[in-house]
């Protein structure tokens, strides 16, 4: 609440803006609400991930279903370590998702690498291949921490303006890949 | 990584290289099969591992023996409490520490607590993609009352890093004991639900009778272990032939696949033989709970592990099979070499010379009856 | 049948191609030779009495300071309830031993991880290659020399420090208060006490506002 409160008084209340801000409410309602994730559950975060769609933790009363296609998915749910083999595969559905797009990076291995700094194989952290949106930190998180951050995730949503057309941020890996 | 390749048998046929994987919903992991098919029919499928290769025998190389524990946990996240097990066992072997009666209860109780959580998973995720996805929900619902069991007990939900070497980190908090006792109650008429609502099914027998047969010599040449092998009607477990900690206090009797539903060795009596197996752990659990001795919960261990030069193997029952751990040590605080083997390793090994001839939803159920999961065959 | 009478047999068997059983440094192993392993195996699995029928796990340990890659093999009978642990030495420059995949095929797969991470070849065995890692990897990562690529497929190998990030977020933070908040200068400094006797209360110097919080 208090982030919209600011973030209007920072626009000035534009009397232009508020026509276009009332539809901003109203798309972004629908999409904050219906969101569909896909399910990317790699590792041990991927059980927790099942619990969260599960019957305690329930991630359908806020809207929010797994596909297991990227074309039908709004976000995706990048749960567990990922190595390098699988980073590619990666890529390519985040690409194959349609925009608007975002990622939850579920636990600490998908943040940086989590417990596997040693590791020849772990790529340290999802932030290199695809762009994060939201990093829930656990291992593995609870499914309750998953479920905050599906609601920072739909607070970000509700903040976007159509007029700003959203483009993901870059990866931010130092190699400057796309 | 393998494109569409489309090959043209003869002048009615063309064959297809189709990825399984790496990403479908979430059951197994992150595994891959190139199914080989002109239809639905496969020629074959070959097993692609290695997407959740994460060093774990490299890492145990560089930390050293008291802090490669969490490790364990990750070999399998379903069954940690097997690999914490396993992994200690070897270690006290290694420098020559007895464990503490009661933590030996602990171990075993949390052990087969644990078991019955895998197993829940593994028949859940079995149904849901051999098309009935409410018994997952059935399934993850009595998971997550163990998960708030084994929470109060060693304060994790699912990578419990709660066995030491030398004993158990925690003892069981007041009031758990009540606990777990009214849980096993309710547990025990959920596995007979399961039993009415899926089990004796028409469809799942169908499904599954006769579907994918491993003999019992196959079994044993392959290196199948755990409820795979006792699916083929081999009789061995662990717990009874070969017993270490606690085990030899109890009374249980260990299911073989008798061909309930088509020929001995289908999925079917693989996927018969875990339930029987949970209604079995919930018996230990009762037994240790009532005998439960007091004492120590840990033995006297030095702070800097450090043990003299030579090899050991463990080998424990663990819910996918038998898990045997294989230190190498050279003196030194860091171990020289960790091997975990696991049965999911193997049990990939069998998938490729099985599967000519089957349909790719039986390459379904033939991967979820053997109980892979990706973290143990890629460690 | 123990461990030390399987061995006996062996080397009845088998003569010098079976080393002497180890002192049991916890557990005993036996060593081989290497061109002979494919025989002694398939002898173990039929000899009458012994059966071995179960590989139950096939693995390498690289010893760099004594130039060997040990190819290690646990064996056990299921019949019987014994086994014993035999090892290979291959030379580590060029390490080859001969696949036992015709004795047990569970030796297939675990053969194919041995080459994966160690390089060891197995001549005969039918399928060959990589399982755990990419197709491309260079190296071969349990041995004791191996040196991490710097990434792979351009994906970097290192993170920067995370505190380092959050340090550096906390410096823009504290900058930005201090241009939103300037603090107030600071006061004159007081007059000599002797100056104003009459004020009552010396004038107490004014202490500059406290640090910006970080």
């Amino acid at each position: 609440m208090s982030h919209r409160d600011t973030m209007d008084a920072e626009m000035g209340g534009d009397v232009v803006f508020a026509h276009t801000s009332q539809l901003d409410k109203i798309i972004n309602l629908a999409r904050a609400n219906s969101l569909h994730y896909l399910l990317f559950g790699l590792a041990c975060c991927g059980i927790e991930l099942m619990q969260f769609g599960g019957p305690r933790a329930d991630a359908d009363r806020f809207g929010a279903v797994f596909r297991a296609t990227p074309r039908q998915a709004d976000f995706m749910i990048v749960a567990g370590t990922l190595t390098y083999k699988m980073a590619e595969r990666l890529k390519l559905l985040y690409d194959q998702m349609a925009e608007p797009k975002y990622v939850i990076s579920m636990g600490s291995c998908a943040n940086c690498g989590g417990l596997f700094q040693l590791a020849y194989s772990v790529c340290k952290g999802v932030d290199k291949v695809v762009p994060v949106d939201v990093y829930v930190p656990g291992c593995p998180p609870r499914p309750e921490a998953l479920t905050e951050g599906l609601l920072r995730l739909q607070d970000l949503i509700m903040r976007e303006r159509w007029k700003d057309k959203r483009r993901p941020p870059a990866p931010r890996a130092a190699s400057g890949q796309a | 990584m393998s494109k569409l390749v489309l090959r043209r048998v003869d002048r009615n046929n063309e064959e297809m290289l189709i990825n399984f994987g790496p990403q479908h919903p979430s059951t197994h992991g992150v595994l891959n099969f190139l199914v080989e098919t002109d239809g639905e029919v496969m020629r074959r499928a070959i097993p692609d591992i290695g997407y959740l290769h994460r060093s774990l025998e490299k890492i145990g190389e560089m930390v050293g023996y008291p802090g490669y524990m969490p490790y364990t946990d990750r070999i399998d996240y379903l069954a940690a409490m097997f690999a914490n097990e396993g992994y200690a066992i070897a270690v006290e072997k290694l420098i020559k520490v007895e464990v503490p009666k009661r933590a030996q209860y602990l171990r075993a109780i949390s052990c087969e607590l644990n078991r019955i959580a895998s197993h829940l998973v593994s028949v859940g995720t079995m149904a849901t993609d051999i098309g009935a996805v409410t018994p997952l929900v059935y399934a993850l619902r009595e998971r997550e009352l163990i998960n708030d069991l084994l929470e109060a007990l060693c304060g994790a939900r699912l990578t419990y890093n709660y066995h030491r070497i030398g004993g158990v980190a925690f003892d069981m908090p007041a009031g758990w004991q009540e606990k777990v006792i009214a849980y096993l109650d309710r547990f025990d008429s959920s596995v007979q639900e399961w039993d009415r609502l899926i089990t004796f099914n028409e469809i799942y027998k169908k499904r599954l009778g006769g579907v994918a047969v491993v003999s019992r010599e196959q079994a044993i040449d392959y290196g199948l272990s755990g409820p795979n092998l006792r699916g083929s009607g081999v009789d061995w477990d662990l717990r009874r032939d070969a017993p270490y900690g606690a085990y030899p206090d109890f009374q249980f009797d260990i299911p073989v696949g008798r061909g309930w539903a088509g020929k001995v060795g289908d999925c079917f009596d693989r996927y018969y033989v875990r339930v029987q197996e949970m209604a079995q752990s919930s018996r230990i659990v009762r037994q240790a709970l009532e005998k439960m001795p007091e004492g120590e919960i840990t033995a006297k261990v030095p702070r800097k592990v450090k043990p003299e030069a030579g090899e050991v193997q463990s080998r424990i029952e663990s819910a996918r099979g038998e898990m045997a751990y294989y230190l190498v040590s050279d003196g030194t605080e860091r171990a020289y070499r960790v091997r975990a083997r696991t049965g999911s390793y193997m049990a990939m090994g069998i998938i490729e010379d099985i599967s000519p001839g089957l349909m790719v939803a039986d390459l379904v159920a033939l991967i979820a009856s053997l109980d892979v999961v990706a973290p143990e065959t890629d460690r | 049948m123990t461990t030390i009478e399987i061995h006996q047999k062996l080397q009845e068997a088998f003569g010098d191609a079976v080393g002497p059983l180890g002192e049991p440094k916890v557990d005993a192993f036996a060593v081989v030779k290497g061109d002979r392993i494919v025989e002694i195996c398939a002898w173990l699995k039929k000899a009458p009495g012994i059966e071995i029928d179960f590989l139950q796990d096939l693995t390498a340990v690289d010893w760099p300071k004594r130039n060997v890659i040990e190819v290690v093999y646990h064996l056990f009978s299921f019949p019987h309830r014994h086994g014993i642990v035999l090892k290979v030495e291959t030379d580590r420059a060029n390490p080859v031993v001969h696949t036992v995949e015709g004795v047990w095929k569970a030796a297939n797969w675990l053969e194919r991880e041995v080459y994966d991470l160690f390089g060891v070849t197995f001549t005969g065995h039918p399928d060959l290659r990589r399982v755990m890692l990419p197709d491309d990897w260079v190296g071969h990562p349990l041995r004791k020399d191996y040196q991490e690529a710097g990434g792979f497929h351009g994906i970097p190998n290192l993170r920067e420090n995370p505190l380092v990030e959050l340090r550096r977020l906390d410096l823009v933070r504290i900058a930005e208060h201090l241009k939103a908040n300037p603090p107030p200068p600071p006061p004159p400094p007081a007059p000599p006490p002797a100056a104003a006797p009459a004020a009552g209360t010396p004038p107490a110097p004014s202490t500059p506002p406290a640090a910006p919080q970080a």
